[in-house]
């Protein structure tokens, strides 16, 4: 284990110990190399960025880290000790939410149904209970909803709660499945690609709904972006890759000197 | 105006989440109840009770079972008529062997056995899905009837190969069998049919209904939140299974009286699916709808042009009616792909702003 102490970021929030951790992952689809031999960590109340060029194999690494790949080299620790092959589901049930590049809303239920499968990670009742809807299924509705009600009251997304997600415009879609993700109460938030496809104001709400994630509730947030401004201001640290190999890792001015990084993005000569 | 919402205040979350948050859906299913349970038991005919009121009822279950299945877990079936099969004939076997057994217990217990086969037919759709799996449960559809027919020790090795229904009593009161009296096999049904289309929407509305509605939406997001895409699709098979497995023990039971084991074909399986697709997917109310109109088309048809004096034979009729539910369907797939549900759900919507356009 490396040190548990964390560091200060530049704005004077207190950074805890590593919460994941990959280690060498390397991921082969047969003869292609999507990651090569990368190490990384992510650590507690972090906004953690994963930029790099197309193809680079950042939504790969967002894979292997909710459990829907599995790296064909190399360990994935999560507090403290290496995880064990998991489904993916298993994987959320251990703090571990997600966004989705295009987004993956159920469209046929409403906001509020949608927010509400977030919990059922939080949800335990038996059939029986649930087809009488007395005892514990009916107290557990009732407590999730509270607790997803505090989400959808934080988003701002009040008005459209019995609102079939379907017929929502794709800005807020993406707030309902920032939603769907926080009401699960993560230790970790991957978000892939949370500002693909919005314009500047819509990308300014969603900025400060991740600082607030961030801020509020002290989540632990990975995330993947193309847009450099919203990376580099939201950032903690940045990790590059490029052709499936890390290029560059460090704070976000670190990152903006790194040769490599400049080359990655402007091209060379050969 | 007589659907007007507005007023209707929620100050907790359990009222918001009640069965009915809107008054006007209590005061109109209190209604519909009114009828179902004392206005039509009073005044139908015989020929009422066989030819509407029961089947609407145990067709609407069946078709609630397996609306459970393809319209809320996305897993489309094609072998509900086999499981409806595993019902009666489980139902069968009990009241034979175990003669004291109370009828409705037999009944609801026969559930339990199509449950346990449904799971087991369910678990090629942990793999497969859509047509593919569709074709998988044919092979279910296949081989319950071909078992009815040849474990003789299901039908108790009689000569016909068929079912019969024995006489059942319960507190002395004939409700199975040739003895027993329409209204009061309406009434059973009515009774079991309005239990199970409680807990149905209970559980569609609640934890494992969000599930199922996931795992048919996105199935790959579904596992990334956390569901266990399997157990969601095979408690979705059992629970489809249960209730389509009671709806076959009352088929035979409280309606049909004998079955052989055609019955259970091909045929009755598309007709629940009809059923389904017609009152709307993904929908508790629409099985009433759909078997409402797939039942009561050809009495409708048989009665009605010789109430007009229009003479017209009974394969006419028969032909008329088939043409109809087939463009029926046609027309839904088209034009409302989620049913007459759908349609209700829309009048409702108007209703509630009428008489204003917005």
């Amino acid at each position: 284990m490396k040190d548990t102490q964390g560091y200060l970021t530049a704005d004077g929030r207190q950074i805890g110990g590593v919460l994941m951790e990959m280690r060498n992952i390397t991921l082969r689809f047969g003869g292609v190399v999507a990651i090569e031999d990368i190490s990384f960590d992510i650590r507690e109340g972090e906004i953690r960025a994963i930029i790099g060029p197309n193809g680079a194999g950042k939504s790969s690494m967002l894979n292997i880290i909710s459990g829907f790949y599995t790296p064909s080299n190399g360990e994935v620790w999560y507090k403290g000790a290496p995880r064990p092959l998991m489904k993916p589901y298993e994987v959320a049930r251990m703090g571990v939410a997600r966004t989705f590049q295009n987004i993956a809303l159920f469209e046929g239920m409403t906001v509020l149904d949608n927010v509400m499968t977030g919990r059922l990670t939080h949800m335990h009742a038996g059939l029986l209970s649930q087809a009488l809807w007395w005892g514990r299924a009916r107290d557990e509705e009732i407590a999730n909803r509270e607790v997803v009600e505090k989400v959808i009251d934080f988003l701002e997304i009040q008005n459209i709660r019995k609102t079939p997600v379907g017929r929502l415009p794709y800005g807020l879609k993406k707030r309902v499945e920032l939603a769907r993700a926080l009401a699960a109460e993560p230790s970790l938030l991957l978000l892939d690609e949370p500002m693909a496809g919005m314009n500047v104001e819509e990308k300014e709400d969603m900025s400060r709904f991740i600082l607030d994630v961030n801020d509020e509730f002290g989540t632990t947030i990975a995330l993947i972006e193309h847009d450099m401004g919203v990376v580099m201001d939201l950032s903690d640290r940045v990790v590059v890759m490029d052709y499936g190999k890390k290029i560059g890792d460090g704070t976000p001015d670190e990152v903006r000197g790194n040769q490599d990084v400049i080359d990655a993005y402007l091209g060379v000569a050969h | 105006m007589f659907y007007r919402t507005a007023g209707q205040f929620k100050t907790s979350y359990e009222s918001d989440q009640a069965l009915f948050p809107v008054r006007q859906d209590a005061i109109l299913l209190a209604v519909i109840l009114v009828f179902a349970w004392v206005i039509f038991p009073l005044t139908a005919s015989e020929f009422t009770f066989q030819t509407l009121l029961i089947p609407i009822l145990i067709y609407a279950l069946a078709a609630m079972g397996l609306n459970i299945l393809t319209g809320y877990a996305g897993q489309l079936s094609l072998g509900t008529a086999a499981f409806m099969g595993v019902g009666a004939y489980a139902c069968y076997k009990m009241v034979t062997l175990m003669p004291w057994l109370n009828p409705v217990v037999a009944i609801l217990l026969s559930g339990v056995f199509s449950a346990g086969v449904g799971v087991a037919f369910g678990i090629p759709s942990l793999r497969i899905k859509g047509f593919y799996l569709a074709i998988a449960t044919l092979a279910a559809q296949f081989f319950l009837v071909w078992l009815f027919e040849k474990w003789a020790w299901l039908y108790n090795y009689n000569a016909s190969g068929a079912i019969q229904v024995p006489n059942l009593t319960m507190f002395g009161v004939y409700v199975a069998g040739p003895q027993a009296d329409s209204w009061v096999q309406y009434y059973l049904v009515l009774a079991i049919v309005s239990v199970m289309t409680v807990l149905c929407i209970n559980l569609t509305r609640g934890n494992l209904g969000r599930t199922w509605k996931a795992t048919r939406d996105v199935d790959i997001a579904a596992e990334l939140i956390g569901i266990n895409l399997m157990k969601s699709k095979l408690t979705a098979f059992m629970v489809s299974s249960y209730v389509v497995g009671v709806a076959g023990a009352l088929f035979v039971f409280m309606w049909r009286g004998a079955a052989e084991p055609n019955l259970f074909d091909i045929p009755l399986s598309f007709r629940i699916l009809f059923i389904a697709i017609i009152g709307g997917l993904g929908s508790i109310l629409g099985n009433y709808l759909g078997a409402i109109l797939i039942v009561g088309l050809p009495v409708v048809l048989g009665t009605l042009p010789a109430a007009l004096g229009i003479p017209i034979s009974s394969s006419m009729v028969e032909h008329i009616n088939v043409m109809m539910v087939g463009g029926l369907i046609v027309f839904f797939l088209i034009i409302e792909p989620h049913g007459l549900a759908q349609l209700w759900r829309l009048i409702r919507e108007k209703l509630i702003i009428w008489p204003f356009p917005h």
